[in-house]
């Protein structure tokens, strides 16, 4: 295990665990973390997990863990690193089987004083309009065709069967379609498992809420983006359901053979790995890119039916009761980008398992609209608690890979939450306290207690300190659909 | 560990962790089955029983279980199937045979993969050990 003593102290909120730590690493840690957050993680094993990252072929700069980190499996979640493109390796387990699992922000016109009689059937309406829950179908039939459509177009697909608007379009990350992405390289299995399940929510950690802007810290970004204190606004947090989970559970099975082939050792085999250039790793890029399409198409629908039951509930009662869409951002991904490292650009692979991509002002990619003010960074908090608006800065760019945190992060096993917790009660104590939940199961919503979670406004205060995201907006939540 | 064969579930911040003991490796791999059924809270209805067959061949012990299981997720998903009994053998790294079961009543969770983290049967004075790590 690794303790504290392990950990050179670089200042407040950044720790580095040295290359000499142990013989196999190739790059040193570095952790951004308060010292109450890193105490917290030393019970489990995400440090460890973050020092056997370390031993990929190809990593340039440092292993990054974010302050919401915690176990997973391979990587920790919260970690980020890169791989020199194109003969660094992609591991598949670095990403995650939730490929593009991520958040969309959608902002209203909707003063939330003047909608408070009509939250409980704005949640409901959420709940029935947005399929959600385990072995779930969604209400778009797809054939194979279109689905091979889904993996190359990504929203622009949406946009074509009216699901999606330019702006929607505009307004996401990689503006919804990554390129390169080939249905050759996706298995019958996955496809057959996405098919049936293109815009559904899925169970766990996965949910849409309704929040109301509690606070704003950067006036300018705020109104950029379109967020109103005391306005409500939507959140929609999931992936690329089965269809992601198979194509990362087909190449973790397929790369077992290729680190051999390449002759890689590593330290578990959770972190198989290819090179980017060789064809094992390419057909991964290829695949992954298909997921990653797919998911921003699910949040995409998700975001259609949302509108749909704004549309059912507020239509003639309220003057504008449209979602427009603030940004859409994946947290578990692979892109290839280029960074400053040693005073060097240079064309990487970001691995971001359970982290935000946070690029600063001018980068190239942004919206228009963010060129100035940056990439918006969306961390969602813990049902219970607040979520946050962030930006990219200057400095994520120049020492975190453009990449911040992606939620308050796990400290409570399922298991011990369960345990500790009762889905009715919960429910009951939530709801006393102004947060409507719509949810499926009562052990899953125990699971999911707020109280299984770190505190995200220190999460946030760190990466903030550490100048890596720079606050926006503080979101309150009002009610919650979970699956 | 207490008796010859059976699971539990261990702590992990994020995921399940089942740990499964047997004393040999078929008896492994049916107890990692229902092991994962219980803490996924799949429940069989009354419906008419059914039969599947599956076949399996895999690189080396931990592969074929990795592969074994994420065959009952994929089943249990895009079939809504579950089963109950196991007329299975595995020899050189391949499994094969009938499972019994029926129609999913209930399901509480859902299993996104069952990931090679850490895995290794080990060999235990009782017989094989195994910890899987599943994301979900």
């Amino acid at each position: 295990m690794i303790s504290l003593q392990d950990l050179k102290k670089i200042n407040d909120y950044e720790w580095e665990i040295p290359k000499s730590f142990r013989s196999d690493m190739r790059v040193p840690v570095r952790v951004f973390a308060s010292k109450k957050l890193l105490e917290s993680v030393m019970r489990d094993r995400s440090l460890l997990q973050a020092v056997n990252s370390t031993t990929l072929p190809g990593l340039v700069g440092r292993v990054l863990v974010m302050p919401d980190m915690h176990q997973g499996y391979g990587f920790p979640i919260g970690g980020v690193a890169a791989t020199r493109y194109p003969d660094g390796v992609v591991s598949p387990g670095g990403i995650g089987y939730d490929i593009n699992c991520g958040v969309r922000l959608l902002s209203t016109h909707i003063e939330a004083d003047a909608v408070e009689n009509q939250l409980n059937e704005l949640a409901s309406a959420l709940y029935r309009h947005c399929p959600s829950g385990v072995g779930v179908k969604g209400s778009v039939r797809l054939s194979a065709k279109e689905l091979d459509r889904v993996c190359r177009e990504g929203v622009n697909w949406a946009l074509k069967q009216g699901f999606a608007d330019k702006h929607d379009l505009e307004h996401i990350e990689e503006q919804g379609c990554i390129p390169d992405a080939d249905p050759a390289c996706v298995s019958p299995r996955a496809k057959e498992r996405g098919r049936p399940q293109l815009g559904t929510l899925g169970a766990g950690n996965h949910f849409i809420e309704i929040d109301i802007v509690d606070q704003i810290f950067d006036p300018e970004a705020a109104r950029v983006m379109g967020l109103d204190e005391g306005y409500l606004a939507i959140q929609i947090h999931t992936g690329s359901r089965g269809f992601g989970h198979q194509v990362c559970s087909d190449y973790v099975r397929e790369l077992q053979g290729a680190v051999q082939k390449y002759g890689i050792k590593l330290p578990d085999r959770e972190l198989v790995c290819a090179p980017m250039n060789s064809p094992e790793g390419k057909r991964y890029l290829a695949a992954m890119r298909c997921a990653a399409n797919y998911a921003f198409v699910n949040r995409q629908i998700l975001a259609h039916h949302a509108r749909n039951a704004f549309e059912e509930v507020l239509a003639g009662k309220v003057r504008n009761w449209h979602l427009r869409q603030v940004y859409d951002i994946a947290h578990n991904m692979g892109k290839i980008e280029e960074h400053v490292i040693d005073s060097e650009r240079i064309k990487v692979c970001v691995h971001r398992k359970g982290a935000t991509r946070a690029f600063g002002p001018g980068v190239p990619g942004l919206p228009q609209a963010y060129k100035d003010i940056g990439q918006p960074v969306l961390v969602p908090g813990s049902m219970g608690t607040a979520s946050w608006v962030l930006v990219g800065t200057d400095e994520s760019m120049a020492r975190s890979f453009g990449s911040s945190c992606h939620g308050a992060g796990r400290m409570m096993s399922r298991k011990k939450a369960k345990k500790t917790v009762r889905g009715d009660k919960l429910k009951g104590e939530l709801e006393a306290r102004g947060i409507r939940i719509r949810a499926k199961s009562m052990p899953g919503l125990a699971e999911e207690a707020p109280v299984a979670y770190k505190d995200v406004d220190e999460v946030v205060e760190t990466v903030s300190k550490a100048g890596i995201a720079s606050k926006v907006a503080r979101l309150r939540p009002l009610a919650v659909v979970k699956g | 560990m207490g008796t010859q064969s059976g699971f539990r579930e261990l702590d992990h911040t994020a995921d399940w962790v089942l740990q499964v003991w047997a004393p040999d490796l078929l008896t492994l791999f049916i107890q990692a089955a229902q092991g994962m059924y219980v803490i996924a809270g799949i429940t069989l209805s009354g419906d008419e029983r059914v039969e599947h067959k599956i076949a399996l061949s895999s690189v080396d012990e931990e592969t074929l279980l990795v592969d074994f299981l994420n065959e009952l997720v994929y089943i249990s998903e895009h079939d809504s199937l579950a089963f109950d009994q196991f007329d299975l053998t595995i020899e050189d790294y391949r499994l094969s045979g009938t499972m019994y079961g029926a129609t999913i009543a209930s399901v509480q969770k859902e299993i996104k993969a069952i990931t090679f983290h850490d895995m290794q049967i080990q060999t235990s004075q009782d017989g094989l050990v195994v910890e899987i790590v599943m994301d979900v």
